[in-house]
């Protein structure tokens, strides 16, 4: 195995141009960042800065502009087809004529995994984001946080080893977001999967991630890369410590040296 | 309980009718009202309030009562089996056309949404289509039925009227595949996207289920155009059989006897009926394809 093989995510002066009637728009411009495998990377700044289509990018539902972007030392493209990734949108998006367990099952059914097969994951997958009990339920009669757990169960199925979210708690309260975020931390400490996660959330970045890597709008880049250096502490000890409140304010500093762009002045 | 009160509401409606029928009939002038008639000419002027003499206006229960009694006298049967009869006819080629228009609108639909080109090219004919009259296409389709059959191949005057039914439904579902097609969210479409999933899994698995809603009321839709299309093609091209045909030929014995057109005429409503009931079916038994859309 090489080095570059080890590396989940590795991006090289990557830059997205979108088209438009008044010309061209640049969402991201020379970024640069790896993700080790194994590794959870949270991107956070400010609506504008490019962090969906940097996650778009690696995910291979667009394709960048320039520069090289490779996942598992793979073009983006290669890695889609390989099924290296999961992915898990704000909206929970699942099928709403399918069960929780057709809804989990639907990526192996897609890939041909045998029917016993199949049963048995999805039961491992339920036991894991615990809804075992709910997998005959269809998903109007689940509440918004688990839909949400339906979702990453989804996005485990194929066993990947990189996980991709896009602000997939955003949508839901307080309480039940706080809940997915520990439930979150130890899915992914238990699956060893690399995670990217878009979020706008200085609290959850900095709770989740090994690194926050800081964004800023127009162009969309990245300005700065914050190790955070919590792992050992989990749960509310993190969230009480003194050391996460650290981390949040230097995220905070990051955010803000940034040119910030608030609604009123859009 | 809203299934009761809809059957309700149902039921009450038909009674307004028969009530407002029967009350008109009741209160109105025998031989009509006519403004601006001139003495000694028939048919001048304006009538502008209808006959209610019984002729005109047979009562309700006269019309049931005459499905009791014999055709045409004689040892005819009752009038309500050759309505039955004629009903049943029209329906099975009604279904036939049907099938043709479903299968027809659903191919046209299928390759509309998988190339844009085919849709701007023909999406715009598809609409114009409509708007040719069934009379005038009605002859052309019957000819060219003969026309074949005289080829030695046969075919019944009977497709010829399926074919015109299948003119007037496939319309409703191409258009209702399309936009079904296209229904899926974003959301959807990219994570099937991220599983590398081709055109045919994606069409099975998301944008056909995903476009359930818009289809059943295009098959209904479609239902509906089937046994007009039928009916009006059974007396435009005169085939013999059928309940369009016989509502025809009642209506012209309708002076000696009034009561009897209304035979068929319940027979045409019956025949709507039970193909838009049988759609309805269909609907049921897809109902997980409408979550999160109101099943009335």
């Amino acid at each position: 195995m090489t080095i570059d093989a080890r590396l989940a995510v590795r991006a090289a002066g990557v830059g997205k141009v979108f088209p438009t009637k008044d010309g061209e728009v640049v969402a991201l411009t020379a970024v640069d960042l790896t993700v080790a495998a194994g590794e959870f990377v949270a991107l956070i700044g400010p609506s504008g800065c490019g962090k969906s289509t940097l996650l778009r990018l690696i995910a291979d539902l667009d394709s960048a502009s320039s520069g090289t972007l490779e996942i598992f030392g793979k073009p983006a493209q290669q890695a889609r087809i390989d099924q290296d990734y999961g992915i898990a949108f704000q909206q929970a998006g699942l099928l709403p004529w399918r069960t929780v367990k057709a809804n989990i099952e639907l990526p192996l059914e897609l890939h041909g995994v045998a029917r016993t097969e199949r049963s048995v994951r999805v039961a491992e997958l339920a036991e894991l984001v615990g809804l075992t009990e709910f997998i005959d339920r269809y998903p109007d009669q689940l509440s918004g946080g688990m839909q949400q757990r339906v979702a990453i169960a989804r996005a485990l199925a194929t066993r990947p080893s990189l996980l991709l979210m896009d602000e997939p708690f955003g949508a839901l309260d307080e309480m039940t977001r706080e809940y997915l975020q520990s439930e979150l931390a130890r899915i992914a400490a238990e699956t060893e999967a690399a995670v990217v996660f878009v979020t706008h959330s200085i609290p959850e970045a900095v709770f989740l991630a090994d690194r926050v890597v800081v964004m800023s709008p127009r162009p969309g880049r990245i300005t700065q890369i914050l190790p955070m250096g919590l792992s050992g502490m989990t749960g509310d000890a993190l969230r009480e410590s003194s050391a996460y409140f650290e981390r949040v304010t230097a995220v905070r500093e990051a955010l803000h040296g940034a040119p910030v762009e608030r609604a009123n002045e859009r | 309980m809203r299934r009761g009160a809809a059957a309700g509401w149902g039921i009450l409606g038909v009674l307004a009718l028969l009530i407002v029928w029967e009350l008109y009939k009741y209160l109105g002038p025998a031989e009509g009202f006519v403004v601006g008639a001139i003495d000694g000419e028939t048919g001048s002027g304006v009538m502008i309030l209808p006959r209610t003499n019984d002729r005109a206006m047979p009562h309700v229960w006269d019309m049931v009562a005459r499905l009791g009694q014999s055709t045409s006298g004689g040892n005819t049967p009752p009038l309500i089996v050759p309505v039955v009869n004629a009903a049943a006819t029209t329906l099975g080629i009604a279904a036939v056309g049907w099938l043709i228009g479903v299968t027809v609108g659903a191919i046209l639909g299928l390759v509309m949404q998988r190339w844009r080109l085919a849709e701007w090219g023909l999406l715009p004919w598809i609409v114009v289509s409509q708007t040719v009259p069934l009379i005038a296409f009605a002859p052309i389709v019957n000819s060219i039925g003969t026309q074949i059959d005289r080829g030695g191949t046969p075919w019944p005057q009977w497709l010829s009227v399926a074919v015109i039914a299948s003119y007037l439904a496939f319309f409703p579902v191409a258009v209702g595949v399309l936009r079904g097609l296209d229904a899926p969210d974003r959301i959807h479409l990219d994570l099937m996207r991220s599983y590398a999933a081709g055109y045919w899994p994606t069409l099975t698995r998301l944008r056909l289920p995903a476009a359930v809603p818009h289809l059943l009321p295009a098959l209904r839709l479609a239902a509906a155009n089937a046994v007009v299309g039928a009916v009006v093609a059974e007396v435009s091209i005169g085939m013999r059989g059928g309940i369009g045909r016989m509502l025809i030929q009642l209506a012209g014995q309708g002076s000696s006897d009034p009561a009897a057109p209304w035979g068929p005429t319940f027979g045409s409503i019956a025949l709507g009926l039970v193909a838009a009931g049988s759609v309805a079916l269909i609907g049921f038994g897809l109902k997980n394809y409408r979550r999160g859309e109101a099943i009335v």
